[in-house]
């Protein structure tokens, strides 16, 4: 049938449709062998009694689950503040005029996003040890709030200045034209329109706060500061049973499973808009 | 040089020895020109001629290399010069609309009168709707501009430019991204604001518009102003041979002189011969 435009060759080979459909059978017969294998050979009681001990589990959502929960929501809340208020900063900077504004946004930047997030807590954490008498206000959420904040800052900071530059010159253009200072065409114009356009790249900077907020035990918090890694991991190892560790982690995508289908949502309306 | 043909009024726009460069790219090569009030003055002339360039110079969108640009008596070009109050008074049309795509179109129309002219709401939109009323589009003011047409957006940006009651109003081929079904109606909104005294400044490529509406054309080529008069004498009598040669192919852009016709039906035979000898089977790409 197929022999007409294609001056076959004599040995009968698989036309190309044919070797994808097998090469797709293969991959199924695969995974399901991997799967049945796994089902048998697996100890679900013991996988049960370590990762899912019910009494654990319980124990896990009564004793403090709540309070830890609400610290990582705060922390990471604070922290997104500070650091979409500090990023704004920075980016306006990044896009200044002055040269050293530039510099020195610049440097902060490459700094924060340099350092892992764990370095910029630990020297936090040593802060008051090294400068007598500091006091960071609203302990323990101030000290969180200020190492979380500028290390998302940094982060944040780029995120917004790609944004602002998403814009199309010819707003910069327009707004001018109709007299507006520089300082109204980007709050009135630029900004709202930047905004519009990181969106979704920002509520991803959410979900990387929240993960990065179990960092801040190296800070050294009292019980009442715990957030959800901290104590997870206490209860596990006094425990020494990983459930708590498990719901700890569960709650964590409580959080953050939301927030990506939001960002997916956006994302494919911002696709359709365009 | 300004050899107005028609002395309206005082001079809105003197523009005098104006040079641009980008980078070694000299674009505009000393121009000088009035503007007069009241009067519609267009911009003709091919691509890269430097049209745009002479148009955003004028309101200072682009900085000039040396020249002297008086606005209203205003040196625009000295660093003295409150910029912001000179483009309050200037409107601008751009070839892409440039409106502003998180505000309806009532809020395009008042977000500079409030924030600029510091009108009260209230004033401003009531402003908006007269303007928007004026060219047509007064049951859009709750729309967004992505949910209007090319011709709507280019409208509601005239809307938007009129809304701070500027003395001169300043467009950039207001109609060269439109469908050209599109390009009549705001066209017409342009007439319209001519009839009723408004001083213009065009670029255009629309010539029935310019010699309908304008009261002097100006034919640029190469960065320098060409010829310079009515309508009727420019575009309907030119004595330049480079205005002559691209009114012939604006006007009539299917003719071709016969040398050229002759050599391209030529190049033609010769390409598909050889396309021909090089692949003589079926030249279908099996793929599509």
């Amino acid at each position: 049938m197929s022999t007409a435009i294609t001056d076959a060759p004599a040995k009968k080979k698989l036309s190309p449709r044919r070797r994808a459909q097998r090469i797709r059978w293969t991959q199924y017969a695969l995974l399901v062998a991997f799967v049945i294998a796994f089902a048998l050979g697996a100890d679900w009681g013991q996988i049960q009694s370590v990762f899912f001990r019910s009494d654990l589990v319980k124990a896990t959502l009564t004793e403090g689950l709540p309070n830890a929960f609400k610290n990582t929501l705060v922390y990471t809340a604070g922290a997104f503040v500070l650091g979409l208020l500090l990023g704004t900063v920075l980016a306006l900077m990044r896009l200044s005029s002055v040269g050293p504004y530039r510099w020195i946004s610049t440097a902060w930047i490459e700094f924060f996003r340099g350092l892992p997030a764990i370095v910029v807590f630990i020297a936090f954490s040593l802060l008051p040890l090294a400068f007598e008498g500091l006091v960071i206000p609203y302990d323990p959420y101030g000290t969180v709030w200020v190492a979380l904040g500028l290390v998302a800052s940094a982060y944040m900071a780029e995120t917004i200045r790609a944004g602002i530059q998403a814009v199309p010159p010819g707003q910069i253009e327009a707004a001018r034209s109709l007299g507006m200072p520089a300082g109204v065409a980007t709050r009135k114009i630029i900004l709202p329109q930047a905004f519009r356009i990181i969106t979704p790249p920002l509520t991803n900077e959410v979900i990387l706060l929240v993960k990065d907020s179990s960092l801040v035990y190296v800070l050294g918090l009292s019980a009442a500061g715990y957030e959800l890694t901290k104590y997870g991991r206490d209860l596990a190892s006094s425990n020494a049973n990983l459930t708590p560790l498990v719901v700890a982690g569960f709650c964590y995508l409580v959080i953050t499973l939301p927030l990506s289908y939001v960002v997916r949502r956006m994302e494919a309306r911002q696709k359709k808009e365009r | 040089m300004s050899s107005s043909a028609t002395h309206r009024g005082a001079a809105v726009v003197e523009v005098t020895d104006l040079h641009k460069s980008f980078g070694s790219n000299h674009v505009l090569r000393g121009l000088d020109a009035t503007i007069r009030q009241g009067e519609v003055v267009c911009v003709i002339g091919p691509s890269g001629s430097g049209k745009s360039t002479f148009l955003r110079c004028i309101n200072l969108l682009e900085q000039p290399t040396s020249g002297s640009i008086k606005v209203g008596g205003e040196e625009v070009t000295d660093p003295d010069c409150d910029i912001d109050a000179i483009r309050r008074n200037m409107g601008m049309v751009f070839q892409q609309f440039n409106l502003f795509p998180h505000l309806s179109v009532l809020d395009n129309c008042t977000v500079a009168q409030t924030t600029v002219l510091k009108r009260g709401k209230e004033e401003a939109e009531t402003k908006a709707r007269d303007n928007l009323e004026k060219v047509g589009l007064s049951d859009k003011a709750d729309a967004y501009p992505a949910q209007l047409s090319g011709g709507q957006q280019q409208r509601v940006a005239i809307a938007r430019a009129l809304s701070m009651d500027p003395k001169l109003m300043l467009f950039d081929e207001p109609t060269s991204a439109l469908d050209p079904e599109l390009v009549g109606d705001v066209l017409s909104v342009m007439r319209r604001l001519a009839t009723e005294g408004m001083t213009m400044f065009v670029v255009t490529h629309e010539m029935a518009f310019a010699r309908e509406v304008a009261d002097r054309v100006i034919f640029m080529d190469g960065g320098s102003i060409v010829e310079e008069g009515v309508p009727s004498q420019v575009i309907g009598s030119p004595t330049e041979e480079r205005t002559r040669v691209f009114l012939q192919r604006v006007l009539d852009p299917t003719h071709v002189d016969p040398g050229a016709e002759d050599e391209a039906h030529a190049e033609r035979h010769r390409a598909a011969a050889a396309a021909a000898g090089s692949t003589p089977g079926v030249p279908l790409d099996p793929q599509r």
